[in-house]
């Protein structure tokens, strides 16, 4: 535009000749000519990242660039160099027996933290993040064990699971008293009262007297004679305050009625043995390890 | 007269080829740039030749440059070949170069024993494991808000010398500076002083010329090339990685970082300069809000210097201007500016206009301070004839030189009591407590120790304040046992992660009066009695 142009006075440039807000105006200098290659230097560079790298979505697929490069490959990558650095660790702890990994600090650092991980993508699901547990699934905190709370206990536990198709798997049954007619519910009900009784709750003395008696035939063959439990059969302790499936009268009437069986999954067919054992360690170190 | 015969009007001499292809017309530009004087005189005063050149970056060019077709739609870059200069200044800036140089190139190269299990660098910035280390101080990723005060307290002190003296960063010490100036050194060390500079970059290619030229971008690269090198020193240890990097074994980023920085260097101090300072650099554009009316800048006194125009021997002085027009402070500037123009944005302040106007005054027997740091008040005053001293202490200059003893005495503080022996509690969320068989009630906790000494430390972890009347609390460690039996060992300069259990049993639980307990984790340091005290609480179910 060959239009008359205002020169600004203090700097000798010219303006582009718009006003705004009734004073401010704008200064219309020459671009350095280095600018302007330095764009166009980017924009050649930038042609080339299309080329190299994945760059241009396409309807179902996307330019891969003639690299090949890929981040989910990066990270694939990664997770082997990270697999490959702890080989040495995971070795020793395949080759350990878990009361050494146990107080071996770095191996129960690693078991510890390798453990948390795996804890958190396979046993979380039921046993809670914190491994707190939830009704019908145990607290893993606690000091009460249905099956054993020594290492090699838990480590068979996770291994072949509960009441699951596997043949060294945990397993028992608990009669359906109530479903089954085994019991009238006046009996379950002196049950119930008995072992309020012996768990230290009792109201009832008169029901818990008749409910000692059908604990002696009925239960004591599990749960033991003084309601111990019996971890060889994964009969829970009746007497501590610790209860899978609640301690008030109605849910104990309830598990006597319906009867309980918990079920877990096989494990030694889903992660290797180095992940089995780190679980193991890390469960034992939550607190109530024996 | 005669000895300038040779350095006449002639077109190799001048510098203005400026933008657009239809070049330069010489008379055109003299036009604007010659005031008042005979323009065939080409000397300024006896001895002293008038320069003819205009000023590279200067508002009469602008002003010759009208636009009258696109091809000046984009400005060529017209190399700026400033002088040898010497004076006060220019001593001053030799002397600031010296020292920054020194100090960038040996820093890392300075010792500091903190024993066998850290680093022994002075100055190192171990990214690797997360410390920042100057000299005695040592700060870990998470107290990097030190780093945050020093750069708080640099921003000040930039602040106040720029609200004093102007834009005396750039002019003395900005790394832009420095290198280019070192490179100009190069330069002309190579080539020759200005003329000489100019008739090369005119002359056909000869094996001469190119060898200089060689030899010129040679030696830039080996300086930028030890400038990378001198960076990367500060991240690894500096003789160790010295010795890596020419046998192949540096970690690759190293190497990457070092041709990054030759590259940017080169560049910058080599072939950008003063690109750098007018178009790329945000500083000259703040520096507008950095200084005011009472700041010392670099100024052209025109009621000392106008009219200005050739001086010839045995003239009076009177009725004049001291300025006889020499364009010394035009030629020996680095932005190729002139500064009788007035304050701009491309002025860095260098003082080297200074340096060159005080040595012709001096030989045209005229007092010096033509061109001399002076504030706006007092050239604005001196148009009555008065004078306006420097006024030193104003709100602005008050304000930093408070702010900076209090930004300083607040880190100072926080680094006196920065405590070596750091400890964090974090009690698990979930699950809150854990019930156990016997009725007791189980917390946990990672309780994590820090230890900021150079050995290692022995500590002893334990609980207070639960109250007496819940019994004493079964406190576990997991790995290692109860706790009070303990001597945990804290490597040097290290974190230790412990898992931490405390136990009341059923009795204890009921004489709880709420289901949250405060207690205090205790982690006593074993060798010098130092006790550190964490807060936490304890939980348990609702009484």
């Amino acid at each position: 535009m060959a239009e008359h142009r205002e020169i600004d006075h203090v700097t000798g440039a010219e303006t582009t000749g718009h006003v705004w807000d009734g004073d401010l105006k704008e200064l219309n200098k020459p671009l350095p000519k280095w600018w302007l290659y330095v764009l166009y230097a980017c924009i050649v560079w930038s042609i080339g990242y299309w080329i190299v790298y994945p760059a241009w979505p396409l309807a179902t697929d996307y330019t891969r660039g003639i690299w090949g490069y890929s981040q989910r490959q990066v990270v694939t990558e990664q997770v082997a160099a990270g697999k490959a650095a702890q080989a040495g660790l995971r070795k020793s702890i395949a080759d350990a027996k878990l009361v050494d990994i146990r107080t071996d600090p770095k191996l129960l650092a690693f078991s510890i933290a390798g453990g948390r991980a795996a804890f958190g993508d396979n046993c979380a699901s039921c046993h809670g993040r914190g491994a707190q547990g939830f009704v019908g699934y145990p607290n893993l905190n606690d000091d009460d064990w249905l099956w054993g709370g020594k290492l090699d206990e838990i480590y068979a536990t996770i291994r072949y699971g509960i009441r699951n198709e596997d043949n060294n798997s945990r397993t028992s049954a608990m009669p359906q008293y109530g479903v089954d007619k085994l019991l009238e519910p006046a009996q379950i009900n002196d049950a119930a009262e008995y072992v309020l009784k012996i768990a230290g709750k009792g109201a009832d003395a008169a029901a818990a007297g008749r409910g000692e008696v059908i604990f002696k035939e009925q239960c004591a063959a599990c749960h033991g004679e003084q309601g111990q439990g019996n971890q060889e059969l994964g009969s829970p302790k009746l007497t501590d305050n610790i209860w899978l499936y609640g301690g008030t009268k109605a849910d104990i009437v309830k598990s006597i009625h319906t009867g309980r069986g918990g079920v877990m999954p096989i494990w030694h067919t889903r992660l290797d043995d180095v992940t089995i054992k780190q679980l193991a360690v890390y469960v034992h170190s939550l607190g109530g390890g024996k | 007269m005669c000895c300038c015969s040779g350095l006449l009007i002639g077109a190799d001499m001048s510098v203005s080829s400026h933008n657009g292809p239809q070049g330069s017309d010489t008379s055109a530009i003299d036009r604007f740039i010659v005031a008042k004087s005979d323009s065939a005189s080409i000397e300024a005063a006896p001895g002293i030749e008038r320069a003819n050149v205009a000023a590279v970056n200067s508002k009469a060019k602008a002003k010759s440059d009208k636009p009258s077709d696109d091809s000046s739609l984009y400005a060529e870059h017209t190399k700026i070949h400033p002088k040898r200069v010497y004076g006060m200044f220019r001593n001053i800036k030799w002397a600031v170069m010296i020292v920054a140089l020194v100090v960038y190139y040996g820093l890392p190269w300075l010792r500091w024993n903190r024993g066998p299990a850290l680093p022994d660098q002075a100055v190192l910035f171990d990214f690797e494991n997360q410390r920042l280390f100057f000299g005695p101080l040592e700060i870990w990723a998470q107290e990097f808000y030190y780093v945050t005060g020093i750069l708080v307290l640099a921003s000040l002190s930039l602040f106040l010398v720029t609200a004093l003296a102007g834009r005396v960063w750039c002019g003395y010490a900005c790394p832009q500076t420095v290198w280019t100036d070192l490179f100009v050194w190069v330069e002309r060390f190579v080539q020759g002083d200005r003329n000489q500079r100019i008739k090369l970059e005119k002359a056909p290619w000869t094996f001469d010329k190119f060898r200089k030229i060689a030899l010129t971008h040679f030696t830039w690269l080996l300086i930028s090339a030890a400038t990378g090198g001198a960076l990367v020193f500060y991240f690894r240890d500096a003789p160790t990685l010295f010795v890596e990097m020419f046998s192949g074994t540096a970690p690759s980023i190293a190497y990457v970082f070092l041709i990054v920085f030759t590259v940017t260097t080169y560049l910058l101090g080599g072939l950008a300069r003063e690109q750098v300072c007018i178009y790329m650099c945000p500083w000259p554009r703040i520096q507008g809000a950095m200084f005011d009316d009472h700041s010392l800048l670099v100024s052209y006194r025109p009621l000392r210097g106008e009219p200005r125009g050739a001086h010839k021997k045995g003239d009076s002085w009177d009725g004049r201007g001291d300025c006889i027009d020499c364009k010394q402070c035009v030629v020996v500037c680095p932005m190729g500016i002139d500064i009788r123009e007035g304050p701009q944005l491309a002025c860095i302040q260098c003082a080297l206009c200074i340096d060159a106007c005080d040595a012709i005054m001096d030989k045209v027997g005229r007092p010096r301070g033509l061109i001399a740091y002076d504030t706006f008040e007092n050239l604005e005053a001196a148009k009555t004839g008065g004078t306006v001293p420097v006024q030193w202490l104003r709100p602005r200059t008050i304000l930093y030189m408070v702010l900076i003893p209090i930004v300083l005495g607040l880190m100072t503080y926080g680094w006196v009591n920065r405590a070596v022996l750091e400890v964090n509690v974090l009690r698990d969320r979930n699950p809150l407590f854990v019930n156990l068989s016997d009725g007791g009630v189980r917390n946990g906790y990672d309780v994590k120790v820090l230890n900021k000494r150079h050995d290692t430390r022995r500590v002893a972890v334990s609980v207070e304040g639960l109250p007496a009347r819940a019994g004493a609390p079964t406190v576990e460690i997991v790995g290692l046992g109860p706790a009070a039996a303990q001597a945990i060992d804290v490597a040097p300069d290290n974190l230790r992660a412990l898992r931490v259990y405390i136990s009341l049993p059923a009795a204890g639980i009921t004489a709880l009066a709420s289901d949250v307990t405060p207690i205090t984790v205790v982690v006593k340091d074993l060798g010098d009695g130092t006790v550190t005290r964490r807060t936490s609480n304890f939980r348990s179910p609702r009484p």
